[in-house]
């Protein structure tokens, strides 16, 4: 997938004027938060789980090599194959050349973020392979020729009124508009699918050193008719999913889908260890994982290390603010929110995604629900900090930050301007009690009103009334 | 394709400030891997048997209890009757010893399109969130479990256990790691991709009923 990240804030200005997307998004906040909180609420040891889970994941990923290499060995000795991509590039010509060496011709694919990450399905096509996405919002924003917008949903920015439109091109008429009909449709369009493909291609939420298995997590059971009915299953995955144990994938399990969608778990979990066995009725022939590195193992050196410990339970996009005002698609590349705001400037470069680390409020609602407690709104000021010093920050912020901090640092000067400040406005304000514009600041009055400050600031009353008594 | 093993490999190991781990370093993890230490478990006094009942119909499953492994037959063509599914079933090979009704048309095979019921052994329960464990073999293909449109599982009141971790000692069954595919099913098949709308049967099974047994 290419990355716009660069046109964030042209992207969040059109998003913020979109009346389908802010329908969507009002939606979608409430519910996902809501649901949250109510599982939360039902399970006392959630913290004990939340902070069991971040101990887990450095424990790992202080051991990620010995784990990875174990988890080889047990992938192997179950029949499978595990195939090591450095980067993308890598990742999509492993897939495409096994895809080759089966002779196949339709790719289902379920769920898997890393497959948007290495951009696996325009490889796919442009080798002349058909790829059906299975996972209905997938499904539905590969219709509309869209990425994703969210992890977990991502076809939350869309309406009902908006795929029913989509079906309707696709399927025929007559356009239908209940939910139902709409999910029985695309039911209906992909059951074929399962049985023709001859590659089924998912994610992988963790893998499991102790047993070599892949484990994945559905609702809707796509992910297991891709993986079951297909000739090959390729599963592809970040090198950071691994983990010790199914004991310890169980600590994970009991936090995703709580922090996910707000259930206590998802429908289906499944593990996959190996391909069909000798007295198998049914299974694919061959079991492939691809190993995705793209730029975590060098993650692993500085302070973004915590960023690996993600699960990918879209939390902390859905308590964010800016995500909810703007959606998903603004941040420009696979990962959105704050999440996306650590991870698309460390893999594409923090040029490359200027914006958005400075596209957050530090309001720090994200980390106090992420399950694995990563410290995101403290990863984005060092973001932040690291443009500076690498002087990709542009001229005229780096100066205003000079200047700002001459005066901050500097208590006379800053009580003299501010005293000068508060006047100026306070004169200028003083018919409506409202400032509609102020020089300097026109972006953040565009959307509202300042009120007019006192003309006398807080620490000249402080002075006064000491003076007094 | 050893290059790229290699070089993440030693990526990870550069970044980590250190070179592969020492013998007495990996015998650590071979131990914690033997016996991996216990995680903070949701603690309930319910029932097992109640909680089970209650989280799986939380979910939209159903639940019927029958005293004797001989009325299951029974209980599955009520099942059947009441939602007006045709008898084009799939049963697995575990059950097939069962005297399933004669007008079914049935087999032990794995589920093709036509199939419209499966009735599946359960592995086991787990009380915690009231979840089946189905385990992939001959008796009972993965299939069964996703390609009918109704879905009736056979559990067995012992086969409940209190959490996930009691489950996982099937790992020892095939004597060789897991058995190929390990199904965890909560509920019918679902989804809330349009407009957050919980909608049932999205791909797998519409409906999903239980008969417990004991």
């Amino acid at each position: 997938m290419d990355l716009h990240s660069h046109e964030f804030q042209s992207r969040a200005r059109t998003a913020l004027h979109d009346t389908s997307l802010q329908q969507a998004l009002d939606q979608a906040r409430d519910g996902f938060v809501a649901k949250r909180a109510a599982q939360v609420a039902e399970l006392s040891e959630f913290e004990a789980l939340r902070e069991a889970a971040a101990q887990l994941k450095d424990h790992i990923l202080e051991h990620l090599d010995d784990y990875l290499e174990r988890y080889e060995t047990a992938v192997n000795a179950a029949g499978g194959h595990v195939h090591w991509a450095r980067d993308d590039a890598e990742a999509r010509r492993i897939i495409l050349d096994i895809c080759a060496r089966v002779d196949a011709r339709t790719v289902t694919k379920g769920k898997s973020m890393v497959s948007e990450e290495i951009g696996l399905n325009e490889a796919l096509i442009e080798a002349g392979l058909k790829v059906v996405e299975t996972d209905l919002g997938e499904y539905i924003i590969q219709l509309a020729g869209e990425a994703p917008s969210h992890i977990i949903a991502p076809a939350v920015h869309k309406t009902r009124e908006q795929v029913a439109d989509l079906f309707e091109a696709a399927h025929g008429g007559p356009r239908r508009t209940e939910i139902s009909d709409l999910v029985d449709a695309a039911r209906q369009a992909l059951r074929g699918r399962y049985f023709e493909a001859d590659v089924g291609i998912t994610g992988g939420n963790f893998l499991i050193a102790e047993t070599g298995s892949s484990l994945i997590v559905t609702n809707e059971g796509n992910g297991d008719l891709t993986q079951t009915l297909a000739r090959v299953h390729i599963v592809t995955a970040g090198i950071e999913r691994v983990v010790p144990t199914l004991h310890d994938a169980t600590l994970f399990l009991r936090l995703l889908a709580r922090s996910a969608t707000g259930q206590e778990t998802e429908t289906y979990t499944t593990v996959s260890t190996g391909p069909r066995r000798l007295d198998d009725l049914d299974g694919p022939e061959e079991y492939h994982v691809v190993l995705v590195d793209n730029g975590r193992s060098r993650m692993l050196a500085g302070p973004f290390r915590a960023m690996l410990r993600c699960i990918r339970c879209g939390a902390c996009m859905n308590h964010c603010p800016v995500y909810g005002a703007i959606g998903g698609h603004a941040y420009g590349w696979v990962y959105p929110g704050p999440m996306g705001s650590v991870l698309t400037p460390l893999i594409k470069g923090l040029d490359l995604a200027y914006d958005l680390p400075n596209a957050c409020t530090l309001n720090g609602r994200c980390a106090s629900v992420c399950p694995v407690k990563i410290p995101l709104p403290d990863l984005l000021r060092q973001l932040r900090h690291a443009q500076f010093t690498q002087a990709i920050t542009p001229r005229r912020q780096r100066g205003a930050l000079a200047a700002w901090r001459v005066v901050a640092t500097r208590p006379w000067l800053y009580h003299a301007l501010e005293r000068v400040v508060a006047r100026i406005l306070a004169r200028l304000g003083a018919r409506t009690g409202r400032l509609r514009r102020v020089p300097g600041a026109h972006g953040w009055t565009l959307g509202r009103d300042l009120p007019t400050p006192a003309a006398r600031t807080f620490l000249e009353c402080w002075h006064h009334e000491r003076e007094k008594s | 394709m050893r290059a790229a093993r290699d070089e993440i490999l030693a990526t990870i190991r550069q970044s980590l400030g250190r070179g592969p781990l020492e013998p007495d370093a990996t015998a650590v993890l071979a131990a914690r891997m033997a016996a991996p230490p216990q995680h903070p478990r949701p603690a309930f006094e319910e029932d097992l048997t109640t909680r089970t009942i209650r989280k799986l119909e939380s979910r939209s499953a159903t639940v019927a209890r029958v005293a004797d492994w001989t009325d299951v037959p029974r209980a599955a063509e009520q099942f059947r009757t009441e939602n007006g599914i045709e008898p084009r079933v799939v049963i697995g090979a575990g059950l097939a010893a069962l005297a399933w009704p004669s007008h079914w048309s049935w087999h032990s095979g794995p589920a093709a399109p036509d199939a419209v019921l499966s009735v599946t052994p359960a592995f086991a329960a787990i009380a915690e969130t009231g979840t089946l464990m189905l385990v992939a073999s001959p008796d009972s293909p993965t299939t069964h479990n996703f390609v009918p449109e109704h879905q009736i599982v056979v559990l067995k009141v012992e086969q409940i256990v209190r959490h996930f971790e009691d489950a996982w000692w099937c790992r020892q069954q095939t004597g060789a790691g897991l058995p190929r595919v390990v199904n965890l099913v909560s509920g019918p098949s679902r989804t809330a991709d349009i407009e957050q709308t919980i909608q049932l049967g999205a791909h797998g099974p519409r409906r999903l009923h239980v008969i417990l047994v004991g």
